[in-house]
């Protein structure tokens, strides 16, 4: 491991709960600028709660511990200012928005952010130009871009609409929860090459998902096993087939 | 019963019984106008003004709205003008322009000869003069409704607008009512004939400084068989105004009305709407967007009553409120014995973004026939939470989220105005309340 590699995603002891009722129970997690970790486990294990406390949704309570973005504390911003910061979360389910054009959102979003970290706001040509490039890698028409936010939209469609975001506002680190779910195999290759496009060496990304499936496509560098709120094995890809070949049974019986 | 039941009047009451006094024999309308103000203000100076005791004003207390009666608008001053101008709104928009200032018509503002062929454009006042002024008598109104009343008794200038038969009026008609100057109270009536099988686009706008005026305003519009006619309000009075309103529309056989208001602006606004479909296979949407924050009130009151067959009405109101503002919405479609295959759907939507805010929504149907789809809904909710988070971890700050979504809410009414500069104003009018949220 060499040592000047940035640290971009710092976890330590995390519990959270939601209505009182602990869900995360003392995760720690590190993730190094240009990685990739997966995060597998059973149902109920708290992957999906891990990704809304680190963008900040306000049903979730951290009761204990910490979590810095790039050495900065994510819990002491709100969820607007952590995405400036350059956290992205890839929805299970992306939210549909009548009314809402796909491309009035997305510049909404972009101008907000470079107006939050002290940037001009891109002017419209420029910006349109830079969606259309965008868009075509990730097969999305014109007219999907005119309708509104993932209005009548197939799954797949959904999906490739958030790695369209995350393309557009380049964020450092991405979280992508259950990204798979609803895919069939093209739709996942092709939400795989689009999230393969923007690993970088400064970039750093944390896949959830239940199956080892998607890790076929987006290869990891780190698989980590959560089970009751907490990570309890963390070792290379190949841990992601014995997963694949044994289940989750071990994991469930251990941590319980 | 107490046989012997003295009102006790308030201020306003006893400003308007005065007021009254005092300009009666100078208004226009000859002797014949004299006796219907006088029947008109007859209602209002035995009932006084209606208070949430009376089932139609339970949620709009004029009593307790007007408490006092401002005084009767004078003569326009240069000043007034010039501040008028400035206050005009929708430059934008191309259509032929009237305006009146303080009730007024200013024809230095306006273009009273540039009037579409087969168009006739003329001041009210011209109609009231004579014996026979049919300009006080308004069809399809109920003549003791008090807004009617103090309207019928104290109007003295507005405009009439008659589209030829099978015209279709080659501009559209913007009529701007402007309020500056001295807190004041100011009537105005505009009364529309579209011939049959003719056609025209109305704008009617309500605009002026922040001053507690009281402006009163009645629109009659009515449409002959074949006639079509489209209609955009924009009620942007200044904040500390009461607006009361009230429109009247007669549709005849296949006539057809798309009628839509963006309520911005006044401390208090009532807008009633009376719609009756005389003929059969006619079609109505009525639609509004409201906005209101502090303590502003916004109430739509209105009676869709289907009296021909086979009519389509689709009435569409969604309002959003913040701060401790308030919204009412009362609308009731009628269907009587005779008005078969009658098809009337009913929408009110409230969005309240304070725990302050409240809406009240009263919908009704009164339905005689057997052969009929009629259906109402009313939803006061809040901004939804996922919706709200999903925005906010794209990095869209709270306010900016909350306005997105509250623009989305509306849209869905301002978006059925086809002409693009007039639906950009309104867009532009929603916009800027959002981030004022006023």
């Amino acid at each position: 491991m060499e040592p000047d590699v940035k640290m971009l995603l710092s976890i330590k002891n995390l519990h959270a709960s939601i209505e009182d009722k602990p869900i995360l129970r003392g995760l720690d997690l590190d993730v190094k600028a240009g990685e990739v970790h997966a995060i597998m486990g059973p149902n109920g294990s708290g992957k999906s709660t891990l990704s809304y406390v680190l963008a900040g949704k306000s049903d979730y309570d951290v009761t204990e511990g910490s979590a810095t973005l790039d050495g900065a504390d994510l819990f002491a911003m709100e969820p607007d200012a952590r995405a400036a910061a350059g956290l992205f979360l890839a929805f299970q389910y992306p939210l549909e928005i009548p009314g809402v054009a796909t491309m009035t959102f997305l510049k909404t979003a972009l101008n907000a952010q470079r107006r939050a970290r002290g940037e001009a706001e891109l002017p419209t040509p420029q910006f349109i130009k830079l969606v259309r490039e965008k868009a075509d890698g990730l097969g999305i028409s014109t007219d999907m871009l005119k309708r509104g936010l993932n209005v009548g939209f197939s799954g797949g469609e959904k999906k490739r609409n958030e790695v369209l975001q995350m393309a557009l506002l380049e964020p450092k680190l991405c979280v992508l929860d259950e990204t798979d779910s609803g895919l069939d195999i093209d739709a996942l290759k092709i939400v795989a090459e689009g999230v393969n496009a923007l690993r970088a060496k400064d970039r750093g990304f944390v896949v959830i998902t239940h199956y080892q499936r998607l890790l076929d496509h987006i290869v990891p560098d780190v698989v980590h096993v959560m089970a009751k709120g907490r990570i309890v094995r963390t070792g290379g890809k190949e841990l992601a087939h014995e997963l694949e070949a044994r289940g989750y049974a071990d994991y469930v019986e251990e941590a319980a | 019963m107490n046989a012997d039941v003295r009102p006790i009047r308030t201020a306003a009451e006893t400003g308007l019984i005065e007021a009254f006094e005092a300009v009666r024999a100078a208004l226009p309308g000859g002797e014949r106008g004299a006796q219907l103000r006088d029947d008109a203000f007859a209602t209002i100076a035995s009932r006084g003004l209606p208070n949430r005791r009376v089932e139609e004003w339970k949620y709009t207390d004029l009593r307790a709205l007007m408490r006092e009666a401002r005084p009767l608008a004078g003569p326009v001053t240069p000043a007034e003008l010039a501040a008028a101008e400035a206050l005009l709104p929708m430059a934008d928009v191309e259509a032929l322009r009237i305006v009146f200032v303080n009730g007024r018509l200013a024809p230095s503002l306006s273009q009273l000869a540039g009037a579409p062929s087969g168009v006739a454009i003329s001041p009210l006042s011209d109609a009231l003069e004579g014996d026979a002024p049919h300009a006080l008598v308004l069809e399809g109104a109920p003549a003791d409704n008090a807004l009617v009343a103090l309207n019928t008794a104290f109007v003295a200038d507005g405009l009439m607008i008659a589209v030829d038969e099978g015209v279709a009026a080659s501009r559209a008609i913007h009529v701007a009512n402007v309020q500056t100057g001295a807190a004041h109270s100011s009537y105005g009536r505009l009364l529309v004939s579209v011939g049959k099988g003719a056609s025209v686009t109305l704008i009617e706008s309500h605009s002026g400084d922040a001053a507690g005026h009281q402006t009163n305003t009645l629109v009659g519009l009515d449409l002959a068989d074949d006639a079509k006619a489209n209609l955009v309000k924009l009620q942007d009075e200044g904040l500390g105004t009461l607006h009361l309103a009230t429109l009247a529309v007669r549709l005849g056989r296949k006539a057809e009305l798309n009628s839509l208001a963006l309520s911005a602006g006044s401390l208090a606004a009532r807008q009633q709407i009376f719609l009756a479909f005389k003929g059969d296979k006619a079609t109505a949407n009525v639609s509004g967007a409201g906005f209101a924050g502090a303590r502003r009130h916004l109430d739509t009151t209105l009676v869709i009553d289907h009296e021909g067959q086979g009519c389509v009405s689709r009435e569409l109101f969604k309002t959003a409120l913040d701060g401790q503002a308030r919204s009412v919405f009362q609308g009731k479609i009628v269907v009587r014995p005779g008005a078969q295959k009658t098809d009337g759907k009913m929408m009110a939507k409230a969005l309240l973004l304070s725990e302050g805010a409240e809406a009240d929504a009263k919908p009704e149907l009164e339905i005689f026939a057997d052969d009929v789809v009629c259906g109402h809904g009313a939803t006061v909710g809040a901004i939804d939470d996922e919706l709200l988070f999903y925005l906010k971890s794209r990095g869209l700050p709270q306010v900016e989220a909350e306005a997105l979504l509250v623009q989305a809410f509306v849209g869905e009414v301002i978006e059925m105005i086809e002409d693009e500069p007039l639906r950009d104003a309104l867009t532009a009018r929603a916009e800027r309340w959002l981030r004022e949220r006023d």
